[in-house]
């Protein structure tokens, strides 16, 4: 399926839709994080979001642009986003055995 | 290396006393020191026959010290004839306390600095001595002025002792201060201070003026005039003489060595020294002449009424200073020089005479509880005797007499040769020997004459010191009895009817006299009741305090009580403390507080705690801000990016 073919309908999907999606998804992701009052595994959750609404953005313009880069750097956002998560949780697993609570209103350490 | 050995000994000595005497005990401490100075005193009189009868002299440059443009300075010994008479005054007095401080100082626990100090002190006045320019003099000069600090602050819990110490230092900072610029100057005139130099071309710029403070004034006169400043301050004449009797808080050798027989004698042996340069100075002569008048004078006037014995003793002195102060600027510097030499004898024979008596008497030192002590301690009260005789001239013109005879009648009758207006010099001089002798006998009167007036028990336990003590007392009294007849002829003997003058041999080059300066010929020529003058004010001074400390001791109070005014003012020393205290003290004290208080409290301190409390102020509350919550600063961050890049979008990127 190439950029040029099907415009026969109204319905058909453009770019447009698929930024709003990703659009959405980003604000979802943002409201997420700070919005969120309960744990630090949600935040994780929202950054996760963040990244695939990208990924999303990245993918929709490589296809309608017919430049590949983008969807190899979707691929290496990908990649990032693994291993940001594994450290997250990690740093998160560490946080719980050192403090015993990993609710966000208690991690303010660095409060002035 | 004999001179290098009298210089470097007693530094030695210092440095092993002063750093390792806590290692080595104060006994070997005590020795070592007395040892080196003995040494280095049996070396000065070598070098004194060497120098002063044989006509040598020697320069020895030991290293070069500044050398920066025009300014070249080099550590040297000088040695002519005047060096070696000062280093024959300064080891042999200096030997002579140390022996007698072994005594002195037997209670005391930290004898090893006393000697330390001791032998400190005598460095420095060498090198002052010895000095060949005038950066080393000045090195010296402040060496003494250090020594004196730290022995007159000796016993420093006595706070009466600090006072006294910082006093005297504060006071001959005054006299450095003009001395300092005395040097700056002789540089800026003649591109060097180096002695030789300066003495070579000091006849050129006679007469000539340069500009000082917007005034055109003449070169030497001002250039001899900051010098004397500095001679006035560490020789305590008037007007800057205040330090010297709180001096006599330090310890009784001390005061010999230092506040009678050598330091005050600096600014003597400076202007003496500097003769080459004083003598194109017509009017810093005249001046050192009425300063040096009027300090004989006033501090014999002051030494009447004293009741310490050492403050007398200390006013003797500073009064004798000025004798020699007359001499020098009359032109006579070889009769003042050999005033300081003789004076060193006696001086330091009734000081320690008096550290004696205070020993004897248990560190009694008002005269008013001593009294017929003459049999209890008969060795120390001849020793004191001989003093006194020395001091107040005994001797009878044209036969012989004690060593003060031969130098103070050499002085006033060069007082009275050289005709100052209305011959004042030669007038208050005989006052000042007629006082001289008044307060001497009084001292010796009320010390061991009359019937005792000290309490039963200090009098029963009177005793005389041990000899350590009185052999020094032996020496200085052979000194106080034969030095001036035994070298009247080398200090300032003429020849008769145009024979070549014995002291033009003996002083050599050390001493200039400007062309038509025959001073000590013209006071040979004075009419013949002049040399009996200083004779009848000896007599009648004795008379007098015979009269009333013997015969009618009533006297003395009475008269007291008659001239009220003026012996409070006596009393009192003219009310020169006083009046700095006024004048100076409480002005500096009141500026001190007022920078204080209003300068550094209020002004600079309200400045800097007032910007950190409104910084601590706006940071209290910018404070909160920081919450410690990640997603508050994530938060923050988007709407950061939001605005950045709305703005971007509709506002500036175009």
């Amino acid at each position: 399926m190439t950029a040029a073919t099907g415009c026969e309908t109204m319905n058909e999907i453009g770019i447009g839709h698929y930024l709003t999606v990703a659009a959405a998804l980003f604000t979802l992701g943002m409201f997420g994080i700070f919005l969120n009052r309960k744990n630090v595994i949600v935040i994780l959750m929202s950054v996760e979001l963040m990244l695939l609404a990208v990924n999303i953005n990245l993918v929709a313009f490589s296809h309608f642009l017919g430049d590949l880069v983008g969807q190899v750097f979707a691929l290496f956002v990908l990649t990032v986003a693994a291993g940001e998560a594994a450290i997250g949780l990690a740093i998160v697993v560490v946080y719980f055995r050192n403090r015993g609570s990993i609710a966000v209103e208690d991690i303010n350490l660095m409060k002035g | 290396m004999i001179y290098q050995a009298i210089v470097f000994l007693p530094l030695a000595g210092a440095i092993i006393a002063g750093f390792f005497g806590r290692a080595i005990g104060p006994r070997p401490a005590e020795l070592i020191t007395t040892a080196f100075l003995i040494i280095a005193a049996v070396l000065s009189w070598i070098v004194f026959v060497r120098v002063g009868l044989g006509g040598e002299t020697a320069k020895v440059t030991l290293l070069r010290w500044i050398t920066s443009g025009e300014l070249d300075v080099a550590w040297a010994i000088r040695v002519d004839t005047l060096t070696a008479v000062m280093l024959v005054v300064v080891t042999t007095v200096s030997a002579l306390v140390h022996l007698y401080s072994i005594g002195y100082m037997h209670e005391d626990d930290s004898r090893e600095r006393f000697f330390a100090y001791l032998s400190l002190f005598t460095f420095a006045m060498l090198m002052l001595v010895t000095s060949d320019n005038l950066l080393q003099m000045f090195f010296g000069w402040e060496g003494v002025g250090l020594a004196s600090y730290l022995l007159i602050g000796f016993w420093y819990k006595k706070p009466s002792a600090n006072a006294a110490a910082i006093k005297a230092f504060v006071v001959n900072r005054v006299g450095d201060f003009g001395f300092a610029l005395g040097i700056f100057g002789l540089f800026f005139v003649f591109n060097s201070i180096q002695l030789d130099t300066v003495f070579q071309q000091a006849p050129t710029v006679a007469g000539q003026t340069m500009n000082f403070l917007g005034y055109q004034v003449d070169i030497l006169t001002l250039l001899c005039l900051l010098l004397f400043m500095g001679a006035m301050g560490k020789s305590a004449q008037f007007l800057l003489h205040t330090w010297l009797p709180d001096a006599m808080e330090g310890p009784t050798p001390v005061s010999a060595l230092i506040h009678a027989a050598t330091m005050v004698t600096a600014g003597v042996f400076m202007v003496a020294r500097l003769s080459p340069v004083f003598e194109y100075a017509p009017v810093a002569l005249a001046v050192v002449t009425l300063v040096g008048a009027i300090t004989a004078f006033f501090a014999a006037t002051v030494g009447l009424v004293q009741n310490d014995i050492k403050r007398v003793i200390a006013y003797s002195t500073c009064s004798q200073l000025g004798y020699m102060f007359v001499a020098c600027g009359l032109g006579a510097y070889a009769a003042g020089v050999f005033h300081l030499f003789t004076h060193a004898f006696f001086k330091a024979l009734l000081f320690l005479g008096a550290g004696s008596v205070i020993h004897a008497m248990h560190h009694e030192q008002d005269m008013r509880n001593m009294g017929g002590l003459a049999s209890k301690i008969r060795l120390t009260w001849i020793m004191m005797l001989i003093g006194t005789l020395a001091l107040t001239g005994v001797g009878i013109p044209g036969v012989a007499g004690f060593a003060g005879f031969y130098s103070k009648d050499a002085i006033i009758e060069a007082a009275h040769a050289a005709h100052t207006p209305y011959n004042y010099a030669f007038w208050m001089l005989v006052v000042a020997a007629f006082m001289t002798s008044f307060y001497s006998w009084r001292l010796m009167f009320m010390t061991f004459h009359g019937k005792t007036r000290a309490d039963h028990e200090t009098y029963d336990h009177a005793h005389e010191s041990p000899p350590v003590m009185l052999v020094p007392l032996f020496v200085l009294a052979v000194g106080a009895v034969l030095a001036g007849i035994v070298f009247y002829k080398f200090f300032i003997g003429t020849g008769y009817h145009g024979a070549p003058d014995p002291y033009k041999a003996f002083w050599g080059a050390a001493i200039h006299e400007a062309k038509g300066n025959h001073i000590l010929h013209e006071l040979h020529d004075v009419p013949g009741w002049v040399p009996w003058s200083p004779f009848v004010a000896m007599l009648g001074g004795l008379a007098l305090a015979w009269l009333y400390y013997i015969k009618a001791p009533w006297l003395p109070e009475a008269t007291a009580r008659a001239f009220r005014p003026l012996y409070l003012f006596l009393l009192n020393k003219w009310y020169f403390d006083e009046l700095y205290d006024w004048l100076f003290v409480r002005p500096a004290s009141a500026l001190g507080r007022l920078l204080w208080k209003r300068g550094d409290g209020a002004t600079i301190d309200g400045l800097i705690d007032g910007t950190a409390n409104s910084v601590q102020r706006v940071t209290g509350r910018v404070v909160r801000l920081q919450t410690g919550y990640v997603y508050h600063y994530a938060f923050a961050m988007m709407i950061g990016v939001a605005l950045l890049i709305t703005y971007l979008m509709f506002g500036g990127a175009r």
